[in-house]
């Protein structure tokens, strides 16, 4: 077996308990990166994907459609404007590894808090910088996505196993795991405001939520990011996010006025059971969001596939095909939806402007739609966040 | 929405000179915009008066006019050409503004002429400081307090209400001219009525402060549907206070959070769709980055600066796509031309950090203040990219190529607390005296992180002023972080050669990357690299030592692992057996087709930043050696870093580098490419330098060789050379100390011409007339030693300069064409007016002028292009010196005879002969094409405007008429001359010239003028109004000429730089109040032969190919 071996580049480099850190990250087809290492000491193995994102890496990190993945930034220089407590789409890192050209051990913002490095220390999850980042998307793109497994560790201490480290990225199944059961909530709960003040109780549960007027939605939270949920209370709905696998029966007794579908993680074709929910409750408005778009796709009849390298950045072009309006739109998906299968009452409504995939469906004549990329941004463009109100008057309109 | 089928001719105005604040990147968006037109068919009408400009060349537009750009002339072309459409928004504020005035004068309605791509309305919602903070008021978008007054009433009204200090800005003008900040009363008053002058509808804005903010652009591009797309953003490193093309700006922004990127973004989106914007736009935000409140500063409805920034930051060619939505076309309609599969509609992804940073004239402008704010005075500016802040902030900085200035301790307080041109190096200095970030960052106001990050920089330079030996880890991050091989070497006590040495021993070679606009998520196809110190190359090796070991998608490399290079020891690839072999096999026999078409490359070193002394025209030069070697099927290397210019499209030549132009840089790129050769001749004295070193390393320089160029150089063997050719010079020596140059000076006899090879206090050369001027010189301003020689030329006094440019090969010389100057001898030949084909001079001194440049050329063995200044008193002819490289009138030539001078001379270069040319030498032309230049005075407070030896202006303009003044009179026009055809002319002379003043006041008032003019001057005069001197009486001079009485000034200046004299100060208040002044006395009476001919006929326009009879 052969490996390829990159030095590490810099005398920099953080320290932990006084030692060096170094990095390593091992693709499964045997390339192995050297860097500086930052974040945690550990090891960690997952599908290998890039966002071209130039801002927005906590937002990035803390998506917990990341789950099950190690995450690259095209953008060389990560850490800039430091951790803030308000930027966080879920309570914890679900990236497995963060994989940068140049971690800045300077940051300067008014809201930050402590450095990526310390944040990632903190969260037990290891970090590669000073390797040439695009390289490596250059090679994803040729090759398509890949297993890859990384090590943080001590300089001086015991090198990294680059033989054990393969295997590690040799042995990940990601479209074979479940990731949506890991990161959807276990319990049913209710939310009709957001507070911004920390991670911890940073979802404030509706107090009165019997007696609250205004409209009530059911999110089926497949992994959901905060800012959707903000996007609907922010419009006056009270939101209540149940676990993935919700039943239908259950989903009703909320007496709900829609139903959102959220993001998430991995194949959507495991996920035909929610499909299957999502299909009987077609007499609610529908509004569903990147994965949820993909298992609204799969209750109107159409398949789904792995996309090469998938779709992961800030700048994503999607054509509304009926206005002819340009959206620029933040994206982060590896499967899309094959809009031939559609049954005959859904249309495609959007396409990607850069390889022409589908990126958005409605019905026909009922108030559902869903959409590939995120409305709510974060990080990424607002421009889309009409869909909300669009889902709203839906809701007003019954 | 497809493109409006209607539209079939369209017109495009330019922006004319370059001045400061409007540079070449207007040519850059110009000559986009009428490619991009043309692609769809629609055949381009083009108005510009700067021949130095690609946009001017027949290959970019169908019917080109250099005529002045006033309404007048405008009303003229339109009338005859009767274009379908006008796009206002790519010639700058020039451009715009004399659009605006088209329509509102009704011109554009009586012509039919639709205005295409941002309207008048938009334009003028977004000009008129009222009408854009109503805008924003209504769509609730966030603005600093301010008003837009006219009078010292309301201005007064506003200041109860808002406290200094205030910004005053005037309306309608650009690059901030007349603005300012004010602090007490006292600076309000006089910023206050200089911008009410400045302003042509005498509008001043007054703003509430945000100094110390952040300031942020976004460059918007929206179509007539209502898509918009942000192509870039870009952060300034000065704090608000210092104007945008003033300031260190990266792209993208550092220190921006996403959710304050999404924030400035969606305002930005909103104030382009309320303004109904069709094209590009850039949007200016003030951010306070203490508690994330922000403002609007203003807005751009046009190509502008930071469009030619973003789009060579970007990749994205944002001229190219406005014209095709002017002509209607949706975002997505339009093809994107960096992947050539996908469409215009999508936002750039960067993956590297860019670095802009001002060029100052400084250097030239010895008398003006130094303190950089709201008003521009840079002349250019620079671009680097690199992966890292540090590493591009270095390579900037290696771009500017300027001395980089010590910094006394003492001052360093100073430097940071008032922003001038030398604060970045103040900032370094600072950190090496391990002043604290947090104190730096409270005198500047500039961002913790940039400070933090040139705190990496220093720290390295310590590291590397400390380090015994150099390890491969510590030479590999200096050169990541920007280090030049003589920066490291200069630290650790070595030479730059010996680090060259060692880094390449130990594989240490940069690689390069490609600006793709998408981050690498997809293939794009254009040959846009940058350099870096990575592993992964993208461009293909073909030197010796190649280091490359990532090339292409697949990525991988087979066979000897132990030898790779660069940053990682061994690289081997198992993984590759798989079902790839398809692939495989396809980019085989790619490789193999490649190899059999593969053509022979030629570097061609661009001439970096605009500065005075070396402008556009170079540039021009070096974008048609690309275009020529293209046409003789050779592959075109370009390497320049000037982000406005048109050598830096990604599209004018095969491959770009975008790359400091030093010999490090530019020798990587050779090694990487290896070229056949190198072409340095079209590149200034930026590329000529070079010539040196680069063959040195065994490099071949393409076109005259280093000892022609020696020879041409070396004032003693160029000295020797004429002599042995029996031909003329002024007479002349070379001093090493103070005796010396006395001596020679008295040998022969005053007035002399010194010009010192070192310089201290900004102004090189000068016109000496006495041993007492001497020594002060000598003393003052200039070091004398045998490193650094005072040369002293003979000062022939009223005599006509000419020069020639031309073409050789070794067996002859085209002459393209013979300039006489219009000015008296003494002024630089970069300042002269001239004109083509000459006037004064008789047939036999052109004859001999001719004999002699040939025989020059052929004597030196020039092979390329050659320019040589002549001086003629009396009929006999005197060689002031020869440069082997193109001139900066070349473009002027070619556009005054229709023969594409640098495209000859590169063939030429490449081995053709002037033979196969059928040319005529010189050429014959029936009429005449005058040359004028534009100064920067107006921008740079506290400078004299007196010409002399050394070069001030920044660009020039051309006339064009069968009749000479009415070709001298529309180039000083286009010089942005209000020229009067009558009214009060003011005469002041010098005593010299008093004899002479009683013609000239005839022949004025002849024309119908009233003639004024100062004591001394009206004694020879006889029957002239006599005004007061200054201070002596009201009204004096200087009133007439501020209330505006006087409407044309000529005042010869008497010798000295004492700003006390009435001179000077009648010079200062004219070019203040905007008054022509005309400082040279064959100027005023060739002028006086243009005034008349304007008056008696009526003006014409023709085009370039009516005067050319093709």
């Amino acid at each position: 077996m052969f490996f390829k071996l990159i030095r590490t580049n810099s005398s920099f480099g953080f320290k932990v308990n006084d030692k060096k850190l170094k990095s390593v990250l091992v693709l499964s087809d045997g390339t192995a990166y050297y860097g500086k290492g930052f974040g945690a000491c550990e090891k960690r193995a997952g599908e290998l994907v890039f966002n071209t994102s130039m801002t927005g890496y906590q937002e990035a990190l803390s998506d917990p459609s990341y789950a099950g993945q190690m995450l690259l930034m095209s953008y060389p220089l990560i850490g800039n404007y430091g951790i803030d407590e308000t930027s966080f789409e879920s309570e914890k890192v679900h990236a497995l590894g963060f994989c940068v050209r140049e971690e800045s051990f300077a940051y300067s913002h008014r809201n930050a808090k402590k450095s990526l490095h310390e944040f990632l220390y903190g969260e037990g999850v290891p970090g590669i910088s000073g390797i040439d980042t695009r390289k490596i998307v250059r090679r994803i793109r040729a090759k398509g996505v890949m297993p890859a497994a990384m090590q943080t560790y001590e300089e001086g201490g015991e090198e990294a196993d680059l033989g054990e480290l393969q295997k590690m990225a040799q042995e990940i199944d990601y479209s074979g795991t479940d990731f949506v059961s890991k990161v959807s909530t276990k319990k049913e709960y209710f939310v009709d405001g957001i507070k911004t003040n920390g991670r911890e109780g940073k979802i404030v549960e509706g107090v009165n939520k019997d007696e609250r007027e205004g409209k009530k939605v059911v999110l089926i939270d497949c992994g959901v990011k905060r800012s959707i949920v903000q996007k609907l209370v922010q419009r006056g709905m009270g939101v209540h996010v149940v676990p993935a696998f919700t039943e239908e029966k259950e989903i009703r007794s909320l007496e709900p006025d829609g139903i959102v579908i959220s993001n998430g993680p991995g194949d959507p074709a495991r996920l035909t059971g929610i499909s299957e929910t999502i299909k009987r409750l077609f007499d609610f408005p529908i509004f569903g969001v990147c994965l949820g778009h993909q298992l609204l796709g799969q209750a109107a009849g159409a398949k789904t596939y792995k996309l090469k390298f998938g779709h992961r950045g800030a700048n994503q072009p999607v054509l509304e095909k009926r206005a002819g309006k340009v959206f620029i739109t933040s994206q982060n998906h590896g499967y899309a939806v094959d809009a031939e299968g559609l049954e005959s009452e859904f249309e495609e409504t959007h396409v990607n402007l850069n390889d022409g995939t589908n990126e958005g469906l409605a019905h026909k004549s009922l108030p559902i739609f869903s959409v590939q990329y995120h409305p709510e941004g974060s990080p990424g463009p607002h421009d889309s966040e009409f869909l909300f109100d669009k889902f709203a008057k839906y809701l007003e309109e019954g | 929405m497809p493109k409006d089928e209607s539209i079939k001719k369209v017109l495009v105005i330019g922006s004319g000179p370059i001045i400061i604040g409007q540079s070449a990147e207007f040519d850059y968006s110009g000559s986009q915009c009428c490619t991009s037109l043309r692609e769809e068919g629609v055949k381009v009408v083009l108005v510009n008066s700067n021949p130095a400009t690609i946009q001017t060349d027949r290959e970019i537009a169908d019917v080109i006019y250099i005529e002045p750009l006033s309404l007048a002339f405008l009303e003229k072309i339109i009338e005859k050409e009767k274009p379908d459409a006008l796009i206002a928004t790519m010639g700058g504020q020039t451009g715009l503004n004399l659009a605006v005035e088209l329509g509102k004068k009704g011109v554009l309605e009586r012509f039919g002429v639709r205005m295409i791509g941002t309207g008048i309305e938009s334009i003028e919602m977004a000009e008129d400081r009222k009408k854009f903070k109503r805008l924003l008021k209504k769509i609730s978008q966030p603005y600093l307090r301010s008003a837009a007054v006219s009078s010292f009433l309301e201005a007064e009204r506003f200041l109860q209400e808002v406290p200094f200090p205030v910004i005053l800005r005037p309306a309608y003008t650009l690059g901030g001219t007349g603005g300012g900040r004010a602090n007490s009363m006292a600076e309000f008053e006089p910023l206050l009525s200089f911008g009410m002058g400045q302003s042509p509808i005498g509008q001043v804005l007054i703003e509430e402060s945000a100094a110390g903010w952040a300031e942020i652009e976004y460059e918007i591009v929206r179509d007539a549907r209502g898509n918009c797309i942000c192509i870039c953003n870009m952060e300034n490193v000065d704090p608000m206070g210092v104007h945008t093309g003033e300031s260190i700006v990266v792209a993208p922004s550092q220190t921006l959070s996403d959710k304050d990127y999404q924030k400035l973004r969606s305002s930005a989106i909103a104030i382009v769709n309320a303004l109904g914007v069709v094209g590009g736009c850039n949007v200016q935000f003030a951010l306070n980055q203490k508690n994330g409140e922000y403002a609007v500063v203003e807005v751009n409805p046009r190509l502008s600066r930071s469009s030619a920034l973003a789009s060579k930051a970007t990749g994205y060619p944002i001229a190219r796509v406005a014209a095709k939505l002017a002509l209607g076309c949706a975002l997505h309609e339009v093809k994107n031309m960096i992947t050539r599969t996908t469409s215009a509609a999508f936002e750039p992804a960067l993956d590297y950090a860019v670095v802009k940073i001002p060029r100052w004239p400084f250097d030239k402008m010895g008398e003006c203040s130094r303190t950089i704010g709201t008003q521009m005075k840079s002349t250019g500016e620079v671009m680097a990219i690199g992966r890292s802040f540090e590493e591009s902030l270095q390579k900037a900085v290696r771009s500017l190529e300027i001395k980089i200035p010590e910094i006394e301790e003492g001052k360093i307080e100073e430097h940071l607390t008032r922003p001038t041109d030398l604060r970045l190096f103040a900032i370094f200095e600072a950190l090496r005296r391990e002043w604290k970030v947090e104190r730096i960052h409270s005198l500047t106001g500039i961002n913790e992180w940039f400070l933090r990050k040139m705190e990496v920089i220093v720290g390295m330079e310590r590291k590397l002023a400390q380090c015994n030996t150099l390890s491969r880890e510590i030479l590999f991050e200096a050169k990541q972080l920007g280090f030049s091989d003589e920066g490291i070497g200069g630290r650790c006590g070595k030479s730059e050669m010996e680090i060259r040495g060692m880094r390449k021993e130990l594989g240490i070679l940069p690689t390069y990357k490609m600006v793709d606009t998408c981050a690498a998520e997809f293939d794009a196809k254009t040959p846009y690299y940058y350099s870096t110190y990575e592993s992964g190359n993208e461009v293909r090796g073909e030197g010796k030592k190649d280091g490359s070991n990532d090339y292409g998608n697949e990525d991988r490399i087979r066979g000897d692992s132990e030898k790779n290079e660069v940053g990682e020891g061994k690289e081997k690839d198992e993984g590759g057996a798989d079902g790839k072999a398809q692939v495989r096999e396809g980019r085989k026999k790619d490789e193999i087709k490649e190899s059999a078409q593969k053509k022979k490359k030629v570097v061609v070193i661009g001439s970096g930043p605009i500065r005075i002394g070396q402008g556009i025209e170079f540039d021009y030069c070096c974008c048609h050696a690309s275009f020529a070697l293209r046409e003789e099927g050779y592959e075109s290397i370009m390497i320049n870093n000037n982000p406005e210019t048109i050598s830096t499209d990604f599209d004018a030549s095969d491959r770009l580098y975008f790359e400091p132009l030093t010999f490090e840089d530019v020798m990587n790129v050779i090694e990487r490419e290896a070229p056949l050769g190198v072409i340095v001749q079209f590149g200034g004295q930026t590329a000529i330098n070079l010539a040196e070193p680069l063959s040195k390393e065994g490099v071949r320089i393409l076109g005259t060789q280093n000892e022609g160029i020696d020879i041409a150089e070396d004032r003693e063997r160029f000295k020797k050379l004429l002599e042995g050719l029996g031909i003329r010079q002024p007479q002349n020596g070379t001093a090493l100390n103070e005796r010396d140059a006395l001596l020679i000076a008295n040998r022969i006899t005053y007035p002399v011409i010194v010009r010192p090879s070192y310089v201290i206090a900004g102004r090189a050369m000068r016109v000496i007339y006495s041993d007492d001027e001497l020594k002060k010189y000598i003393a003052e301003s200039v070091e004398v030693s045998r490193s650094h020689p005072v040369l002293i030329d003979k000062y022939i006094e009223r005599a006509l300069e000419c020069e020639i440019d031309g073409v050789s090969d070794e067996s002859g010389l085209f002459t393209a064409g013979m300039m006489e100057h219009i000015e008296r001898a003494g002024v630089h030949s970069g300042d002269a007016s001239a004109v083509f084909p000459p006037v004064k001079l008789k047939k036999e001194v052109q004859e001999e002028i001719l004999e002699c440049s040939r025989r020059i050329a052929l004597a030196i063995k020039n092979v390329g292009a050659i320019n040589i200044q002549y001086i003629v008193k009396d009929d006999v002819v005197y060689v002031l010196e020869a440069n082997p490289r193109a001139s900066r009138t070349i473009p002027f030539l070619s556009k005054a005879t229709g023969i594409p001078i640098a495209k000859i001379a590169t063939k030429i270069i490449l081995g053709r002969k002037l033979s196969e040319f059928s040319l005529p030498s010189p050429p014959k032309v029936s009429y005449y094409s005058v040359k004028s230049v534009v100064f920067p005075f107006q921008k740079l407070p506290g400078v004299d405007f007196v010409l002399g030896p050394e070069m001030k202006s920044t660009g020039e303009t051309m006339g064009m008429d069968r009749e000479f003044g009415i070709a001298y009179y529309k180039s000083m026009l286009a010089a942005n001359m209000k020229m009067p055809l009558r009214g009060v002319v003011l005469i002041s002379l010098k005593k010299e010239h008093q004899g002479e003043g009683g013609e000239l006041a005839r022949k004025f008032s002849s024309l119908g003028f009233f003639v004024c003019a100062t004591e001394g001057t009206a004694k020879g005069i006889g029957n002239a109004f006599v005004l007061n001197k200054a201070g002596k009486g009201e009204p004096d001079v200087l009133s007439c000429i501020k209330s505006g009485m006087i409407n044309l000034v000529i005042n010869t200046p008497s010798r000295g730089k004492n700003a006390q004299t009435d001179g000077f100060k009648i010079r200062r208040a004219s070019i203040e109040s905007n008054i022509p002044c005309i400082t040279n006395l064959e100027a005023a009476f060739a002028l006086a032969e243009g005034l008349r001919a304007a008056k008696e006929s009526k003006i014409e326009v023709r085009s370039l190919e009516e005067f050319w009879g093709k």
